[in-house]
């Protein structure tokens, strides 16, 4: 369990960083959490690591009435404890705090958690359900790319080429909504078993007019899940939470594993699904309400 | 007496170099060393056709690669087969590195050598290895249908069939008015110390010596198979246990092919050579244990007595069986617990697969034992309609019948014959702790917060402390210090305290000055090894003999120079006196300058001994005859046979039922392993016990597919339990002292683990109401059983469901 030889390069700036990323075999490192085993297991052996820790810039967590944007070297951990991002789009809080335990979190980046498209990964979920977008920089400048173009795959994005992504978009949550986050693991931290995350959007009449949700390790890349139909209209106080859950049982497919048969992932889907949306539903109730 | 240690809580004076860093594991030592690394079977089972190890030989800092081809004399005959037993049929053995066939995946294939493991790893990747793929065979199941073969000349997979009975078990059965009979499993789990095995080994070309430092549990059965495989003279051999991470077990197997093989390449190449096994590694090449297919048949009256008993076991004993039948011995003689088995039949089938060799890890055997017995106690109160606590109560050997002879062969070739005990009080105690008669009103409240609560209990009895020997050594220096040693090792577990206390209490010196090595051939040259919860019993009461002699011959000169009788004379905390008379008095460090009549006087010590010198007569010798220079004694505890400790367990668990998510919400231990050393160690080792026990029972388990690949061999999907998921444990003591040793203890080490699985079933079996044959279980397990329509119903749920309570 000792990688294969890499060379190291820890460039001072996007641009030298874009450089050497040219190079063949060239790849990114952030915190290293979830490169560092798989170069450890000989799974990854790429012939440069690009230690993009020292390139200034990446490191901040911006809110603004639009959303939050997260920069590329900013641990799940400071996420985790960003007052002004949780109060943008609360889900932020809520599912890192599922990412793994405190030591991987104090390293691990959220973007690098998205770059990296795990499919078990909360904030790949997250970024899908608020429908949210990452920022490239490359050789020819930056763009935008939004959830449904980045994730093709299982730990597969559709970056191509020398690249850094910059940063991600999480958009702030709209009025009238709540969100929540639950999931089930085999142990406390562990990549969860299913995760689910919800966010529900109230009429002016304080019925329900949308309700979104994305689960965790259910599936092959993130998805967006429309459960509206379910209780559209209804009052939310008397919203058939459960009848959405049905609904969105219908609408996974999820795997076996050695952890968890597709079965019973099914099942998590439609247990978490009611869960989630029945505080969510308390939460889009009181703001409405405050708004 | 104020040096009295003996039962006193005093805290592991290990923790704070251990917990600060200052430890010195095998990896900390020889930094400079060459690296070994190991090119592994990707195969559950294969013909090796061709080794190509070209491209390797361009790698830069490759210093050597071995095959079976280089290995000469005893290297290549196969290993050893620790312990072979006359049942054991037909015993196999891997070789050192693989000699054309592979048995499972991770059996080492070829050796690489180079000046760091980074670059011994780039050497191994070249390394072209070509196979004929063979049938592979995984699970006791499969390895009983024996459609395949493991070892090509043992079609039925079987290597041992072992055997033992009590009485005529099948008329028995007859006349018994109630019978029943059922299968149930239980899966693979492992060890997984922290830090896996690893080996490092010095020649020393002048002297023409070995040194080497293993991870291992018996350091001197190490000294004696290097000796032996490389020719070498036992004195020319030196192994040390360095600061070991935990072992649990895997660490008692010897010699490991790691442990021939880097001595071997040291002495190729005069170079100090070192390897550190990874986690992987330590997955798919070490070793496991605990996978069975139990079905039993007992037969038992109204009031629940068992008349009868019949056992019969696959034992998954993996690709090859160094350690003999060691496991499934202890699985059938353990099996019986604290009851009393009128008539009594076990058969242990052990059987090969293709997969990672089964040795004993912590509890070796008696989970599974008691996990049969215990469930079997459930199935007969579940049957009659009674409380399990109260089957189990009238089933139970009473503390009149001691000593209780089973009738049965231990592990040791000894009797099982129980020394003492109190498992009425065993029992009282864990009802009480736990609040058994509570479970109804427990259950009603957690119906309100929408959960299936469940209780369960289960006992055991453990023998512990296997001969044939320990040994112990104390000398006491002439600046005071206490040196002990003994042979087995240390793998953390607090002896460097337990002993201390023992000869602090024996010898009446302040702790402090007291000074424990283990496990160190240069130290002491005879031990057996820890194992078998004996470490306690035999080295602590080998110590305390030593300790004794010691005692005997310091107040012997003491009395000498004082003027009074060795019987008027006492030690305390380091000075020699005559009780009763204060002032008169020697300290115990001058008499061990005494003891030696060669006094130069390098120090003080020796110079303050001179006013107390006494002209020795002229017609003596100076060392009178039978006696020895120095203040120092050696002696060996060897046991008639084990002793026999106990225990009771009980779980409280509660599952969500619209997840399947299962919680221990409590956990009872009462505990009884006779005097205790030290309260706070025993409490420790229950508490990493309950911790396996819990992992055995909910979350561990060797996820072989059936081409015999693990697909969990890494801590992400291996799943053992973090802080988080082990219960807060009460604990209760009993002491019922052994009769058989001068200390009157029993062994504690791995109590902590037996009875989890069977408690943790029997009150998961009690929550939902479906019969639990299968264990570990997980959520998503236990989904499928609960929406499973011809999964069994216990009676109990049927009878509950009656009362319109939920399961
Ligand atoms: C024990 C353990 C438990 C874990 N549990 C969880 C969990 O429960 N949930 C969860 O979501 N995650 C979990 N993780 C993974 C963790 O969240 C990682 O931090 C995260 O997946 C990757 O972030 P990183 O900064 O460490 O990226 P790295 O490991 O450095 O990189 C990961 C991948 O992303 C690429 N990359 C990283 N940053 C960029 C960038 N800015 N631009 C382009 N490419 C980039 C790298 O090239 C690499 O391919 C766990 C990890 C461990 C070790």
């Amino acid at each position: 369990m000792k990688p294969a030889p890499f060379r190291y390069a820890d460039p001072g700036s996007l641009d030298e960083a874009l450089e050497v990323l040219a190079e063949e075999g060239a790849k990114v490192l952030a915190g290293g959490q979830s490169l560092l085993p798989l170069l450890s297991m000989r799974l990854a052996a790429p012939a440069t690591l690009v230690d993009i820790n020292r390139v200034p810039g990446l490191d901040s967590i911006e809110v603004t009435g639009d959303g939050v944007t997260v920069g590329a070297l900013v641990r799940h951990n400071s996420l985790l404890h960003d007052d002004a991002a949780a109060r943008s789009q609360p889900l932020l809080t809520r599912a890192t705090a599922n990412v793994a335990h405190p030591a991987v979190r104090n390293r691990g980046t959220t973007v690098g958690s998205i770059a990296h498209a795990d499919p078990s990964g909360e904030m790949t979920a997250v970024l899908a359900l608020t429908d949210g977008s990452v920022t490239v920089a490359g050789a020819a400048g930056s763009e935008v790319v939004g959830w449904r173009d980045l994730f093709v795959g299982p730990l597969e994005t559709s970056i191509a080429g020398p690249a850094v992504v910059t940063s991600a978009f999480f958009p702030a949550l709209p009025p009238r909504s709540g969100t929540a986050f639950q999931e089930v693991a085999r142990r406390k931290g562990d990549y969860a078993v299913c995760g689910a995350g919800v966010v529900v959007t109230l009429d002016a009449g304080r019925r329900v007019a949308s309700v979104r949700a994305s689960y965790v390790s259910v599936g092959l890349t993130p998805e967006v899940h429309d459960l509206t139909e379910a209780v559209a209209g209804s009052p939310v106080e008397k919203a058939d939470w459960a009848a959405a859950g049905a609904l969105a049982r219908t609408l996974v497919d999820p795997d076996t594993d050695i952890h968890a048969s597709a079965h019973y992932r099914r099942l998590l889907v439609g247990v978490l699904t009611e869960r989630t949306l029945a505080e969510a539903a308390a939460e889009a109730a009181a703001r409405a309400t405050r708004e | 007496m104020t040096t009295k240690l003996f039962g006193e809580p005093v805290r592991r004076r290990e923790d704070q170099r251990l917990i600060t860093g200052k430890g010195r594991y095998l990896d900390d030592i020889g930094p400079n060393a060459l690296a070994a690394a190991f090119v592994r079977s990707p195969h559950a089972h294969a013909r090796i056709v061709d080794i190509d190890v070209d491209a390797a030989l361009e790698v830069e800092g490759l210093v050597a690669i071995y095959t079976y081809e280089d290995l000469t004399g005893p290297m290549a005959e196969p290993l050893p087969v620790l312990i072979p037993h006359p049942q054991m049929h037909a015993p196999r053995t891997g070789f050192p590195l693989a000699n054309g066939e592979v048995n499972h995946v991770g059996e080492p294939i070829v050796m690489v050598v180079a000046t760091d493991r980074y670059v011994a790893e780039d050497a191994c990747d070249r390394i072209l290895v070509t196979y004929e793929e063979l049938p592979v065979v995984v699970g006791v199941d499969v390895a009983r249908a024996a459609t395949a073969a493991v070892h090509e000349e043992i079609p039925d997979n079987v290597a041992a069939r072992h055997h033992q009975e009590t009485g005529d078990v099948e008329p028995a059965l007859a006349a018994s008015p109630r019978t029943l009979s059922f299968t149930q499993y239980i899966e693979r789990s492992a060890c997984m110390p922290m830090e896996g095995k690893g080996v490092h080994a010095r020649w020393d070309s002048d002297d023409r010596s070995l040194r080497v430092y293993t991870s291992t549990q018996a350091s001197t059965s190490v000294r004696a198979a290097i000796a032996a495989k490389l020719d070498l003279s036992l004195d020319k051999v030196e192994v040390i246990a360095p600061d070991v991470g935990g072992g649990f077990g895997v660490k008692i197997v010897h010699p490991w092919p790691e442990e021939l093989l880097v001595p071997m390449a040291a002495i190729a190449l005069g170079q100090e050579v070192k390897w550190a096994e990874d986690r992987r590694e330590h997955f798919i090449g070490s070793a496991h244990e605990r996978q069975q297919r139990q079905e039993i048949t007992v037969g038992y009256d109204d009031d629940g007595r068992i008349t009868a008993l019949d056992v019969h076991i696959w034992h998954d004993n993996g690709a090859y069986t160094p350690y003999g039948i060691i496991v499934p011995i202890v699985t059938a003689t353990q099996l019986v617990g604290p009851y009393v088995i009128p008539v009594y039949r076990v058969v242990v089938e052990s059987v090969f697969t293709n997969t990672v060799i089964v040795t004993p890890y912590r509890g070796a055997g008696r989970p599974q034992g008691c996990y049969a017995m215990e469930r079997t106690m459930d199935r007969i109160a579940d049957d009659l309609g009674l409380d399990r606590a109260l089957v189990r109560e009238r089933n139970l050997i009473q503390t009149d019948q001691f000593p209780y002879d089973h009738h049965l062969t231990f592990q040791d070739g000894r009797p099982v014959i129980y020394d003492s005990g109190d498992y009425p009080g065993l029992l009282d105690k864990l009802r009480t702790l736990v609040g058994w008669s509570e479970a109804d009103r427990l259950r009603a409240e957690a119906a309100t917060r929408g959960k299936l609560l469940g209780v369960g209990m289960a006992m055991y009895v453990e023998g512990t402390g296997p001969g044939p020997y320990e040994g112990g050594h104390v000398q006491v220096l002439g600046s005071g210090k206490v040196l002990v040693s003994t042979g087995l090792t240390s793998q953390g577990q607090g002896h460097e305290t337990a002993f201390a206390q023992i000869v602090a209490s024996e010898l009446g010196v302040p702790i402090e000055d007291v000074e424990v090595t283990t496990g160190d051939t240069r130290r002491f040259g005879y031990a057996v090894g820890t194992f078998a919860s004996r470490a306690a019993v035999m080295s602590g009461n080998a110590i305390a003999l030593a300790a004794r002699g010691v005692r005997e011959k310091a107040l012997r000169i003491a009395a000498d120079v004082l003027e009074a009788a060795p019987e008027d004379l006492e030690i305390d905390e380091g000075l020699v006196q005559v009780k009763g008379v204060p002032g008169t008095s020697i300290p115990l460090r001058t008499v061990a300058v005494l003891s030696n009549p060669l006094r130069y006087a390098f120090d003080e010590a020796a110079k303050q001994a001179t006013q107390f010198a006494r002209a020795g007569s002229d017609d003596k010798p100076p060392v009178a005859e039978g006696d020895a220079p120095g203040l120092e004694h050696r002696d060996y505890y060897s046991p008639i046979r084990s002793t026999f400790a106990s225990g009771a367990h009980a779980a409280i668990v509660e599952i969500d039922p619209a997840t399947w998510e299962i919680d221990v919400v409590k956990y009872a231990v009462v505990h009884d392993c006779g005097n205790v050393v030290n309260p706070m160690i025993v409490e420790g080792q229950v508490h990493g016990g309950v911790a396996q026990g819990v992992g055995g029972a909910l979350y561990e388990r060797m996820a072989y597919d059936a081409d015999g690949q693990l697909q969990n061999a890494s801590f992400m999907d291996f799943l053992m339990p973090y802080a988080s998921e082990v219960p807060d444990i009460d604990i209760d003591h009993q002491q019922t002292p052994s009769p058989l040793n001068p200390l009157g203890i029993k062994g504690a080490g791995e109590a902590g683990v037996i009875p989890g699985t069977a408690a943790i079933a029997s009150a998961i079996e009690d929550a939902v109401g479906r019969r639990i044959t299968s264990m570990p279980i997980s959520p998503t397990e236990l989904y499928d059983l609960v929406r499973n329509p011809t999964a069994e119903r216990t009676a109990a749920a049927e009878r509950r469901s009656e009362n319109g309570v939920l399961a």
